[in-house]
């Protein structure tokens, strides 16, 4: 039976032509359709000891949802799916499977391993456009209250842990908009907003209460919220205090941060003429960083009509941070790999507006903190590109409003909320943190394990308060 | 939520409005601004908290009906509402008490320096207020000033109203009258280059207020980064307000042109759908 799974092949996802795609803001990968779906769960061999739920940071029971995709029975695979993932239509779609349980699965060592990601979009997908998967059983109220700062994944984890299991959530939203990095930072063609919405409503649908524009830190401080009747509070701001080069020329005009690049495309549309936010296209664009979010901007600034788009990162190939199907799908959409190439100064017109860059060829040398090879740059190797408009996408650091503003949490060197990492606790009673700003930036599925973490904590010492 | 319960022409393309904000009006402080944006497909734009009103629960803002957004909130009527307002937002400034501060405000900035002025009186400094505008239909706020101000000095580039002649020229008299401790100065920012510049010769400790482009408010996006003392701040959340002699004012006006073409393209095609629905 085993040698019978193990002839079928990983079933291929189909992808929009990259000529086409580079020109709209649709998904990339189309989804497996239920043929295909069912055809590939029937590869899992259905391990006894499953090293894919190990690779996973929320622990979804994998063999057992895609057991009843193979069996047809969709709609009992969404529910398992969702008795340990909120956000499921979201992680099948952005996760680095390849880091984490497709990069487990034992299928893997000698072949391809199951499409574990496709397959829960798959079940996610289907669950949505059908309306079924919600909780049907009867949730008693506890009767507390709990807030939560931010809707970013790790919120939104949150809150879906503790209103399931019959506790008050309101979510604070410093945006207009819920989501957080969902839907300012992931672009359309990787995460479409509607999902998002759809997720934020089956939240709202479990009592959770949305309040946006709401800056804790300054419109209210923790301590207010405690004042006001919450008995404990979570705090999921994310680091999204974007990085710069602080290189000359910096701030000339046509040089953005890849926050403001993807916010004003994806959270403000600027893509869309009929909104009002602008944004700028370049001929020569640059997108300096080599993550996820770099590839994000990159494949933005192409559907917006830049011509020449490249990658210019001072690492090599090797080191790209960003997920192996991000680089393969901007490649195929003509983006250009820079490497091992840095940027020392950016030189303007005289209307301030950038012209080009100058670069230098760099090598690497011995591994620095992060375990990468330093890269060190070469002699004499400098030299000029056209760039009217440059991206940075070099990271982020805490955000640090919130963490101003109390004075009593405490903070790591680098600004970050010091939080226990098996409990979520910070330095205040009755207040949690979690994800980015506590870690540094992640991933979702990070952010996600680290509120599901806390949300079990929280709903502990909740149990024994009066 | 943010209905607006008055609407006011204070002066030539100049509109106030009185919002409802709770929570907001609650935590206002002089010097803070709000983020303001109506409809699904409105921007952002940032606007300074010129007054709040904890018992009613509203704040005040004005603003010239420049661009798109700002000529779309001037049409707004009493009853309708915003759809976001995000605040309060930047640090608060810091409001002492000083024997002598003399306030300066230009064009709309005095929208911006009139709870800052305010404040330095409640704490019991000596206030001095300086105001210019281009001409006399464009002064705002002068009796509201001149309410609590020890001296009000108005000036026009005209003369239509108070003497004729800039504030600086006003400002320099001032100083060597009697050296203030410090001048606040909010307007353009080619005024505030001007007045930080003036200031500098004459070694007093001088706050502006700056306006970059904004989005987010909350120092995710780095639009509003502006240079201080060679470093880089961004204005949402380090600001607005910085020491006047270490801002790069070319810099932010630069800054400032980024969008021009788009704006003018936005309200072109506003003003002709306007004028074709109506």
């Amino acid at each position: 039976m085993n040698d019978k799974k193990k002839k079928i092949p990983r079933q291929v996802m189909p992808l929009q032509d990259p000529d086409i795609r580079k020109n709209n803001f649709l998904e990339v990968p189309e989804g497996f359709d239920k043929k295909l779906a069912m055809l590939e769960a029937e590869r899992c061999l259905q391990c006894k000891k499953p090293q894919c739920v190990e690779g996973c940071p929320v622990s979804v029971p994998i063999p057992e949802f895609i057991k009843l995709v193979k069996e047809g029975r969709f709609e009992e695979a969404i529910i398992k799916i969702r008795q340990k993932n909120m956000l499921p239509a979201v992680c099948g779609r952005v996760c680095p499977q390849e880091n984490q349980c497709e990069g487990r699965c034992i299928l893997g060592r000698k072949g391809d391993p199951v499409s574990i990601g496709a397959l829960e979009r798959f079940v996610a997908d289907m669950a949505m456009e059908k309306g079924y998967g919600d909780c049907t059983h009867e949730i008693r109220k506890t009767g507390k209250k709990i807030a939560v700062i931010g809707s970013g994944p790790s919120g939104l984890t949150v809150a879906g842990d503790l209103a399931v299991k019959g506790h008050e959530v309101v979510i604070f939203e410093a945006f207009h908009k819920g989501g957080g990095v969902l839907v300012y930072g992931i672009p359309e063609f990787r995460l479409p907003k509607s999902i998002v919405s759809y997720e934020i409503k089956k939240l709202e649908n479990y009592g959770v209460k949305f309040v946006y524009n709401a800056v804790i830190g300054k419109i209210k401080t923790v301590a207010e919220l405690f004042n006001e009747g919450f008995d404990a509070v979570y705090i999921g701001v994310g680091a999204g205090l974007p990085r710069f080069l602080n290189v000359d020329g910096e701030n000339l005009n046509g040089i953005f941060s890849a926050n403001e690049y993807l916010t004003r495309t994806n959270l403000m549309k600027a893509y869309d003429s009929s909104y009002d936010t602008p944004i700028v296209n370049g001929k020569n664009v640059i997108v300096v960083g080599a993550g996820n979010v770099a590839m994000d901007a990159a494949r933005t600034a192409l559907r917006l009509g830049s011509e020449n788009v490249s990658i210019v990162y001072r690492r090599s190939r090797a080191e790209m941070p960003a997920r192996g199907e991000e680089i393969h799908h901007a490649e195929e959409e003509g983006i250009k790999l820079r490497l091992l190439t840095n940027p020392l100064k950016f030189t303007g017109d005289e209307n301030a507006w950038v012209e080009k860059v100058e670069c230098v060829e760099m090598e690497l040398g011995e591994p620095d903190s992060s375990g990468r090879r330093r890269p060190v740059e070469k002699d004499g190797s400098n030299f000029e590109i056209p760039c009217d408009l440059a991206i940075i996408a070099v990271g982020s650091g805490a955000n640090p409003i919130l963490t101003r503003s109390e004075k009593e949490l405490k903070l790591t060197p680098r600004d970050y909320i010091e939080a226990d990492l098996s409990t979520g606790r910070t330095s205040i009673k009755g207040v949690w943190a979690g994800g980015d700003i506590v870690t540094g930036q992640a991933t979702v599925i990070k952010a996600m394990g680290a509120g599901r973490i806390a949300a079990e904590d929280m709903d502990a010492y909740l149990s024994e308060l009066p | 939520m943010y209905k607006i319960l008055r609407r006011e022409e204070i002066a030539e393309n100049i509109f106030l409005n009185e919002v409802k904000a709770v929570d907001i009006a609650k935590k206002a402080m002089p010097g803070q601004f709000v983020l303001v944006k109506y409809g699904e497909k409105g921007e952002r734009i940032p606007l300074t908290i010129s007054s709040a009103d904890i018992e009613k629960g509203t704040i005040t803002i004005i603003y010239m009906a420049v661009g798109k957004s700002t000529l779309v909130f001037s049409s707004l009527a009493v009853g309708d509402s915003f759809s976001d307002i995000t605040g309060p937002l930047g640090m608060p400034t810091d409001i002492e008490k000083v024997r002598r501060v003399i306030c300066v405000g230009g064009g709309t900035g005095i929208a911006v320096l009139y709870p800052i002025a305010r404040g330095f009186k409640e704490k019991g400094s000596g206030v001095d207020v300086i105001l210019g505008a281009r001409n006399e239909s464009l002064m705002i706020l002068r009796n509201e000033m001149g309410s609590f101000a020890d001296n009000l000095y108005l000036c026009t580039d005209d003369g239509t109203l108070g003497e004729k002649g800039f504030v600086t020229d006003l400002l320099r008299r001032e100083i060597e009258r009697d050296k203030p401790d410090v001048v606040v100065a909010i307007g353009p920012v080619p005024m505030m280059k001007a007045v930080s510049e003036l200031t500098l010769k004459y070694d007093v400790k001088t706050l502006v207020s700056l306006n970059p482009i904004m989005i987010d408010g909350t120092g995710m996006c780095g639009c509003c980064r502006v240079s201080i003392d060679g470093k880089t701040r961004f204005a949402c959340v380090d600001g607005p307000e910085f020491d006047g002699h270490k801002v790069d004012y070319d810099e932010l006006i630069k800054r400032l042109t980024a969008y021009k073409d788009k704006e003018s393209f936005k309200l072109k095609d506003h003003k002709c759908r306007i004028r074709n629905e109506r």
